[in-house]
């Protein structure tokens, strides 16, 4: 076994794992946000994610540094969540699930062609010039930058968390998750709430893809593995399970991080939505083994 | 099972168009042969999104499959495959007319009974999801798929593969049912009306009710007896051994077969068929054939107009036919004219009844 032939591999593959994790639940925890208050699964995440990259990329073209395009990237992503929402997804909210789906498929190609227009189709990275640091007679790098995007995962999470608990709107948005209907008869104003949660995911996104922009690449084309990695990250930890999302997305880190050290990373993609099936199969087999009737 | 009028005049329309369009439009015979393809995959569609209500984005697999399949074996009838893809656009292989017309009927049973096969064993793992868990599950195997054929050393990888040419006998292309766009364009042709005398065949019986009951109430369903996960893998055996043959005759009229945006183009055809059925009313026979008529007549003639827009374009298309057109074409008949589809309707009740709105 090549696992344990090669500690320092194993710990180097952990470490890079769990460090990209911390981006997915990042973007993981948006879409609990939006699944959870508006029920509505948005395709267009891993959109979101990549657009915030770009924008920090553009920063970074600028000639500012990268790590300043982050809070660039969670205003102007703030701002298209708004318009989107009250241009096209108030009109789903309350309809089928398929529908909200198909809707954000929609936006997200749109997102991606438009993406592919303005930046072109090469595949771009936001340098950061931070250093990496050599442990273990440089048998382990860590790349400072994917320790920083660590951090600033976790502080943002931690954020979001505070103003969920503390703010007004934070409570109000609870109150909708709730209980949507009991929430409008007490005085909240639902359509604000949804409004603001989906423009929140999006700046949360936004924020995420500032990262993916300075730690990885970015492509047009790649916002799909993003979602389904957020999707599979939700349905692991459930909706409003926070330490459950956090876990779940380094878990998903590693696994990926392993399977591409083992199999090969040209295979990456193709495991994350492999692994999306299995891990329904499971689910599915899982609830079919409590329902009882018809055995 | 009788034809009444208004379906008569129907299915009389598609066979005057199918005789007559290709003379009438010779240069757009390609696109047409396309139309009856797309007719193909929005109604097998139509058996899962419209009928059983498990909405699919997968079912572009079985086409893609089925496409590298029939290409595959019609190489590997005569020649080694793997030479073949390594050749790359250099045809340094050609198929003599026998070669070439019984390597093709092979292919495509093949290619439909295969694709097949794998929707039984995966739809088993697979239909126990439901609503938008299965929808998203296909979505990422219509990815994966295409992401995996990427990687097939033997199938060409990134690069794809091509299709034996037409077979030429001294120099003249060989002259059945009149050259191989006609002789392609009457395969599309025939493998729709074939689809569409099954489904119509297969709705009207008990397997079609069981469908609706499934869409309906699953459980209850259940609760009445019916092994609803022998009848939904049935249901996916179906659209998976039309949507092969639908693939092998395209990989044909295409030419050349490339992974992503050819076989398993999961962002295009994938949500074409999804969207020309929702645009005609899923869950009903018409529906879908509608849909995709005006569907590809709107994407031949505006396409040209969007170039390098097209996925704006489809983006936008997609929001606005899902926003505002849920219902479909056949639904919104259905709702203003009740009595062509055999409803009896009491004018003055209609008329008396009271709308209450209520705003939640």
């Amino acid at each position: 076994m090549i696992l344990l032939q090669a500690p320092f591999l194993n710990l180097q593959a952990l470490l890079d794992g769990i460090m990209v994790g911390a981006i997915f639940a990042l973007a993981a925890y948006g879409m609990a946000l939006v699944w959870g208050v508006m029920n509505i699964i948005n395709v267009a995440q891993g959109e979101f994610v990549i657009l915030g990259g770009y924008i920090t990329f553009a920063v970074f073209k600028a000639g500012i540094h990268p790590v300043l395009g982050m809070p660039v990237s969670f205003f102007v992503l703030f701002i298209l969540g708004y318009l989107i929402y009250r241009l096209i997804i108030f009109r789903v909210v309350d309809k089928d699930m398929f529908i909200s789906i198909l809707a954000t498929f929609g936006i997200s190609i749109m997102i991606q062609q438009i993406m592919n227009m303005i930046f072109g189709s090469q595949v771009e990275t936001a340098l950061s010039g931070f250093g990496t640091v050599f442990l273990f007679n440089g048998n382990i790098t860590i790349a400072l930058i994917k320790l920083f995007s660590f951090v600033v995962c976790i502080i943002g999470a931690l954020s979001i968390i505070y103003f969920m608990k503390v703010s007004k709107m934070g409570r109000a948005i609870r109150a909708t998750a709730q209980n949507a209907r009991a929430a409008r008869i007490l005085g909240v104003d639902t359509e604000k709430v949804y409004a603001y949660t989906y423009a929140l995911n999006a700046a949360i996104c936004g924020l995420a893809g500032s990262l993916v922009a300075m730690t990885y690449t970015l492509h047009p084309y790649i916002g799909l593995p993003y979602t389904v990695r957020s999707f599979m990250i939700v349905i692991v930890a459930g909706i409003g399970n926070i330490p459950g999302v956090l876990a779940s997305g380094l878990g998903l880190g590693a696994v990926e991080e392993f399977s591409s050290y083992l199999i090969g990373t040209e295979f990456r993609i193709g495991i994350v939505f492999l692994l999306l099936v299995v891990i329904l199969v499971y689910r599915s087999k899982r609830l079919a083994k409590k329902r009882e009737y018809l055995k | 099972m009788g034809f009444d009028k208004k379906e008569l005049s129907g299915i009389t329309f598609l066979l005057l168009l199918g005789v007559f369009a290709p003379f009438l439009f010779p240069s757009y015979r390609i696109q047409i042969s396309e139309l009856w393809l797309f007719m193909v995959y929005a109604s097998t569609w139509n058996i899962q999104g419209g009928k059983m209500g498990y909405n699919t984005f997968g079912n572009i697999m079985f086409f893609g499959l089925g496409m590298y399949i029939c290409a595959s074996t019609q190489i590997a009838y005569s020649f080694p495959l793997a030479e073949w893809t390594a050749a790359g656009g250099v045809k340094t292989f050609v198929h003599t007319v026998e070669q070439y017309f019984t390597a093709l009927p092979i292919g495509m049973i093949l290619a439909g009974l295969i694709p097949a096969a794998i929707a039984g064993a995966l739809g088993s793992l697979i239909l126990g999801l439901r609503g938008h868990y299965f929808a998203i599950c296909t979505l990422g195997i219509g990815i994966a798929a295409g992401e995996f054929a990427t990687s097939m050393k033997i199938w060409g990888g990134g690069q794809g593969m091509t299709v034996p040419v037409w077979p030429k006998v001294d120099g003249q292309e060989i002259d059945v049912l009149g050259g191989s766009v006609n002789f392609f364009y009457t395969l599309t042709f025939i493998l729709f009306f074939c689809t569409y005398f099954f489904l119509r065949w297969l709705f009207s019986t008990r397997f079609g009710l069981i469908l609706t009951a499934i869409r309906d109430n699953e459980d209850k369903a259940e609760a009445m007896g019916i092994p609803t996960m022998r009848y939904k893998v049935t249901g996916w055996v179906v659209s998976a051994f039309f949507m092969g043959i639908a693939g092998a005759i395209y990989g044909n009229i295409n030419g050349y077969i490339e992974p992503t945006e050819v076989a398993f183009a999961g962002a295009t055809v994938g949500v074409y068929m999804v969207l020309m059925a929702i645009l005609g009313g899923k869950g009903t026979l018409w529906g879908p054939i509608i849909g995709a008529i005006i569907f590809q007549v709107f994407k031949e003639f505006f396409w040209t107009y969007f170039l390098g827009w097209q996925r704006v374009a489809l983006g936008f298309l997609i929001v606005i036919i899902v926003v505002f057109f849920p219902e479909g074409i056949m639904g919104w008949l259905r709702r203003i004219k009740p009595e062509l589809f055999g409803e009896v309707v009491d004018r003055k009740a209609r008329l008396a009844q009271v709308t209450i709105k209520t705003n939640d």
